[in-house]
């Protein structure tokens, strides 16, 4: 079938609307054509939720992965708690819905042509565009660390092929004893705040069996950072001295690597020496919304806080870690929550439905500190007269308190983890 | 601008447009809640079913969550976040599911 264009269509009803019948229309998906660029969090929700709730509109996802692996869970590989093919996810699900599925990177966007150039030189047209392509890492930010170091230093911070979590894992496994995990952490924002915390925790836990006499040396370049009380009391609780955290005001803040060498080199010339370096570089919006000059010197999109429509272009909404959603974090639930928002209120437009006047944006991450050792944090934000705004006296993180107390508790939240990725990957890929 | 909707109904009256329901704020607010609860509050692994609780029960669960009075390892700290008028869109949301 032909595409029907935004231009087309309108000319095609002033022509011989008369002749055709509203149900016709409805099946034939005619009501317009929404793409959606990237199939992770924010993509494959809005796919899915179009796909559903609005059978009148022709969707078309373009990724060029063949399978999702989810950077949620991806931790747990390293702890020994889960494989990548229990983090990979089929996009069958989604073609069943009828949803057009494209494995194909797109290569550019012509906002004010209303279209999307696939690599392979298609020409895809929209009524309706919506971008959730996720971060790029800013490689060059610390001095050395570039793809050829990513095979060296592993970032991980990516799901891509599944090869940078593989490598991390393998590199794990063949720490020397009482060998030295360094890792590098970014300043704010960053995708997942809580990210490189549980991540620590997932090695120490494998370490604390596989090699008890190795250390973790986590360089922030912050100094603070998300649910850190409760990772501390984990940390302390379940793995003694084996982590130590290194603050930026402590000269935790790492300006370069020299992989060859293995080497960390801080803010102020002080050289680490590693056995395996977790390199978590500083990152921005993904190259497709950069080079479509829909990002800000801050290198992250800004966009309308009750649509995310991008402030510079039209029918282009931005969903997902590419965006500027502060005070909501870079998270695989809000990429997903508010994909629902953006495609209701673009889809407004194209349908002649109602956009969701008082949207409520949602997040919950969990974090895994050890065995049945499980923590989280809520947000319930809102858009208003000053942008985003979190919710106020809801939301926060579990309570704090001394193991023998809270147990029960961190036993029940570990469980409630699982429930929640094999919940919100329902709600992407089924 | 509705630029196809209006060519539409200028020409014919085809699409009618459709005004947004109590039913539909109970479902985009029930979105979030798919999140843990599965679809349409079918419950996945330990997340427990909410499909078919009765609006009146909801309700009252609802409001003992955000007093603390129910045990909880984090509905608490989610019911606190919503108004009267959703909890009651989402009660009438999940109270028509089975
Ligand atoms: C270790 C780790 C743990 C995490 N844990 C959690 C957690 O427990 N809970 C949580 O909520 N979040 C978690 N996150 C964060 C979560 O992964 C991200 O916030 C989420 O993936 C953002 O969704 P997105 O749609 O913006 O990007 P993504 O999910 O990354 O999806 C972007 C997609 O776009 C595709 N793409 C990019 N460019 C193009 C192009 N030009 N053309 C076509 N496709 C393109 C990519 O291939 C990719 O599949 C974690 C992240 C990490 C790194
Ligand atoms: C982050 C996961 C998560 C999200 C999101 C979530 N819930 Fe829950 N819900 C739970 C858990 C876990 C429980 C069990 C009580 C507890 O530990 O807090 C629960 C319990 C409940 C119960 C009580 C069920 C019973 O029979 O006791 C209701 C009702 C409920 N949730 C409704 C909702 C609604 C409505 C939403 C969306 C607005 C929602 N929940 C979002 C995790 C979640």
């Amino acid at each position: 079938m032909t595409p029907i264009t935004r231009r087309g269509f309108a000319a095609l009803a002033g022509a011989s609307a008369l002749t055709l019948s509203a149900p016709a229309l409805l099946r034939a998906q005619t009501a317009g054509r929404m793409v959606v660029i990237g199939g992770g969090f924010g993509g494959a929700s809005a796919a899915r939720f179009a796909s559903i709730h609005y059978p009148e509109v022709a969707v078309t996802l373009v990724e060029p992965q063949p399978t999702f692996i989810t950077c949620p869970y991806g931790n747990l590989i390293l702890g020994g708690k889960r494989t990548l093919a229990d983090i990979t996810h089929s996009y069958d699900g989604l073609v069943a819905r009828g949803i057009e599925v494209i494995h194909d990177r797109a290569a550019g966007i012509d906002p004010d042509g209303h279209s999307v150039q696939l690599a392979n030189g298609t020409v895809l047209d929209y009524d309706k565009l919506i971008l959730s392509p996720g971060i790029s890492l800013r490689w060059g930010a610390i001095e050395g660390y570039d793809e050829a170091a990513a095979e060296i230093f592993p970032h991980a911070w990516m799901g891509g092929d599944g090869s940078q979590i593989t490598l991390l894992r393998q590199q794990l496994e063949a720490l020397p004893e009482g060998g030295v995990v360094g890792l590098a952490i970014p300043p704010n924002p960053f995708r997942c705040p809580p990210g490189p915390y549980e991540r620590i925790s997932m090695i120490a836990h494998h370490l604390k069996q596989a090699n008890p006499t190795a250390k973790i040396l986590a360089f922030d370049a912050k100094d603070a950072f998300s649910k850190q009380g409760l990772f501390e009391d984990g940390w302390a609780e379940l793995y003694g001295d084996m982590i130590e955290w290194v603050p930026a005001s402590l000269d935790g803040t790492i300006v370069r690597v020299d992989p060859g060498n293995k080497l960390f080199i801080s803010e102020f010339g002080e050289e680490h020496r590693v056995d395996l370096g977790n390199v978590i570089p500083p990152q921005q919006a993904a190259s497709i919304a950069q080079e479509t000059g829909l990002t800000n010197e801050s290198g992250w999109v800004p966009v309308a806080p009750l649509t995310f429509e991008a402030t510079a272009a039209a029918d282009i909404h931005v969903i997902g870690d590419a965006n500027i959603g502060s005070p909501m974090p870079k998270s695989g639930y809000i990429a997903n929550s508010t994909s629902k928002t953006a495609v209701a209120a673009a889809l407004a437009d194209v349908t002649g439905r109602e956009a969701w006047a008082d949207p409520v944006y949602f997040n919950t991450c969990y974090s895994h500190i050890g065995q049945d050792y499980g923590i989280s944090v809520v947000g319930v934000f809102r858009p208003g007269e000053e942008g985003i705004a979190e919710t106020p006296d809801s939301g926060g993180v579990s309570p704090r308190g001394p193991l023998a107390e809270k147990a029960p508790d961190r036993a029940l939240e570990a469980r409630y983890a699982d429930a929640w990725y094999d919940s919100i990957t329902k709600d992407m890929f089924s | 601008m509705k630029p196809i909707h209006m060519a539409l109904t200028l020409a014919g009256g085809l699409l009618l447009p459709q005004t947004a329901t109590a039913d539909d704020a109970g479902h985009l607010l029930a979105q979030s809640c798919a999140g843990c609860h599965g679809q349409e509050g079918a419950g996945v692994g330990a997340a427990p079913a909410i499909a078919g609780i009765s609006a009146e029960d909801f309700i009252a669960m609802w409001a003992e969550f955000q007093a603390d009075e129910r045990p909880a390892t984090i509905m608490n700290r989610i019911a606190r976040g919503y108004t009267d008028e959703e909890i009651a869109a989402l009660a009438a949301y999940f109270a028509a599911k089975d």
